[in-house]
């Protein structure tokens, strides 16, 4: 293209011309896909809080894409809302202590096992992968077991333990990836400048891997805030419930019936999480993708 | 310097937690699970020794056979179509949005992160039939069609799980393989149009083989969550109808939890890692033999 513009540079405008003409039109088959992409995946979230503001009679009497009649009725809220706090309350319960030990003992275990010279270190690392790989279904039924004998049936203890120990193994191997990029020396250094090995992982390791620790938190929070398997075995009592296993039960209540409290309880379990998603979401997406090996 | 990072103390109080915490939740519950294959009963109803019955029974167990193909099925369709949906999504970011794909990629990838029963939750209400009718089929009447009951019969209701499943990871592999389509290299893609190919022969000839080992990661870790899908099909048809969509993990939990037999329910759980481990030891050797055929 170059040699013939060279060559003539009188024909050279309208051939541009045509070959822009030609590249617009040729992207509008990409663009139609972009679009239809974007209804596909906004329109049902748009679709959903348009229906958490109508009332049960314009669900069953008007065509399900009518707007809202009162886009100002938020009465389906404060009847989920109701429901939705306590379960709320027990999701941060149980989640929030599980990630904070899960971090900190995952953190010093990546950092033994990365930064520490001693034998066996590379098996270790891999009875923490097989943890990974295992399904949830096969520890629940000891752990029941267990729980029941030692009486914690009735709390939210065997949650916040059992959280705890399933986010552990992929924490592990995410914190282990993350010490493997920085140079043992930076320890060895600090080390014979007189810090004890603790006093390098606490005052060194901890402040530099500030953003890997926020980011594997992150990751591991989705992955336990929605969790549904463990919480719907170890939460016996309705007291007890999670915020998903809350919002299975609060359909089973209203069931059929009530269709603008149950839109309304899903958008609030939706848009906290979504929240979180738009303010971090570069953050999150390149966290899941290097945490992928989940599956 | 060797002694430095290598003392014992230090390992111990930075490993130890981890480990304790692994061991006990973790790798003893599943030597237990497979001590329990070999009992029937449950930890209410005490234990009886049963030898090899438990896995006679599954041979023979008719709801076994339709739970393992339902599985396979489900795994295989999913698999396949997030992975192709995801590459989709990955050619469409690198060769027609380029720089602009920040914005599409943030939307296709939120559904990855909302609670898997607010999804199910949503897809119900889309897909439902009476008494409202739901957005799909009010969109068919929209277009002459007949309203279908997409959860009341066992076709249907596979292709609404499908659907739902690849609606919710096909952002989470586009941004995955993504990351494997934009390190290839520029002047490799430059020599290729520099010899005449055209953007299709460009992506089967050197984007799809020089992207392959991402493709496979990716298949690895789609596999492995398909195989083990439990929330989302527990929370959109609760297995139904009948028992026409129920997988493995659901009929383990069934068995274990309602139908009270923790041997049993071992039994399957087993089974389940059983082909997790032998999926994955299965595609690691197919890839090893395929990637030779590419270099």
């Amino acid at each position: 293209m170059t040699n013939t513009a060279i060559a003539s540079p009188r024909p050279l405008k309208p051939a541009r011309r045509r070959r822009s003409v030609r590249s617009v039109l040729g992207k509008i088959p990409g663009w139609i896909v972009v679009a239809v992409l974007l209804i596909v995946f906004v329109y049902p979230l748009v679709w959903l809080v348009l229906g958490s503001l109508k009332t049960q009679d314009e669900f069953l009497n008007n065509p399900t894409w009518a707007l809202p009649e009162n886009w100002f009725n938020f009465s389906n809220y404060s009847i989920a809302w109701e429901s939705t706090a306590h379960y709320l309350l027990n999701s941060v319960i149980a989640v929030f202590p599980s990630l904070a030990i899960c971090l900190l003992i995952g953190t010093a275990a990546g950092f033994a096992l990365e930064i520490m010279v001693f034998k066996g270190r590379n098996t270790l690392l891999l009875v923490f992968l097989v943890g990974i790989m295992i399904p949830g279904q096969m520890i629940l039924l000891p752990l029941f077991s267990v729980y029941f004998n030692l009486g914690l049936s009735s709390t939210l203890w065997p949650l916040i333990i059992t959280y705890t120990a399933t986010a552990l193994p992929l924490t592990v191997f995410m914190m282990a990836t993350y010490f493997r990029n920085i140079p043992r020396e930076i320890f060895e250094a600090s080390t014979i400048d007189g810090a004890s090995t603790l006093k390098s992982f606490f005052f060194i390791a901890l402040p530099m891997m500030r953003n890997a620790i926020f980011t594997i938190a992150l990751v591991q929070f989705f992955f336990l805030w929605n969790d549904l398997l463990i919480a719907l075995t170890f939460t016996t009592d309705d007291s007890l419930r999670t915020v998903q296993v809350g919002l299975l039960n609060f359909t089973g209540q209203f069931g059929v019936v009530d269709y603008g409290p149950t839109f309304a309880a899903i958008c609030i379990n939706v848009f906290i999480i979504l929240a979180l998603y738009l303010v971090l979401n570069q953050r999150v997406m390149r966290g899941l993708a290097a945490g992928a090996v989940k599956g | 310097m060797k002694s430095v990072l290598s003392d014992k103390r230090a390992i111990g109080v930075l490993l130890g937690p981890a480990l304790l915490v692994y061991t006990l939740v973790m790798l003893l519950p599943m030597l237990w699970s497979l001590g329990y294959t070999f009992f029937t009963g449950s930890v209410l109803g005490g234990f009886d020794f049963a030898g090899f019955a438990n896995f006679a029974r599954f041979w023979n167990d008719p709801n076994s056979g339709p739970a393992v193909l339902f599985t396979i099925k489900y795994a295989l369709l999913v698999t396949v179509g997030q992975i192709v949906f995801g590459y989709l999504l990955a050619l469409l970011y690198t060769f027609f949005l380029k720089r602009a794909s920040n914005v599409v990629r943030t939307l296709v990838f939120f559904p990855v992160v909302l609670p898997t029963v607010a999804v199910s939750l949503l897809f119900q209400k889309m897909f439902e039939f009476a008494p409202q009718t739901g957005l799909v089929n009010s969109f068919l009447n929209g277009l002459g069609m007949e309203s279908v009951d997409w959860l009341g019969n066992p076709g249907t209701a596979f292709v609404v799980i499908a659907i739902m499943d690849i609606w919710r990871a096909m952002g989470f592999y586009g941004v995955l393989l993504y990351t494997g389509v934009i390190d290839i290299p520029d002047d490799v893609m430059e020599a290729a149009r520099l010899d005449g190919a055209g953007t299709f022969s460009l992506i089967r000839r050197i984007v799809i083989p020089l992207s392959w080992p991402v493709i496979i990661a990716a298949g690895i870790f789609s596999i492995n969550g398909t195989l083990k899908v439990f929330d989302s099909i527990y929370a959109l048809t609760g297995g139904g109808p009948g028992t026409s969509t129920t997988p493995l993990t659901l009929y383990m939990y069934r068995t274990a939890f309602a139908g009270g037999d923790y041997g049993y329910g071992s039994t399957i759980a087993l089974m389940l890692t059983i082909m997790c481990l032998l999926v994955t030891v299965a595609i690691f050797r197919s890839t090893a033999r395929n990637s030779k055929e590419f270099s």
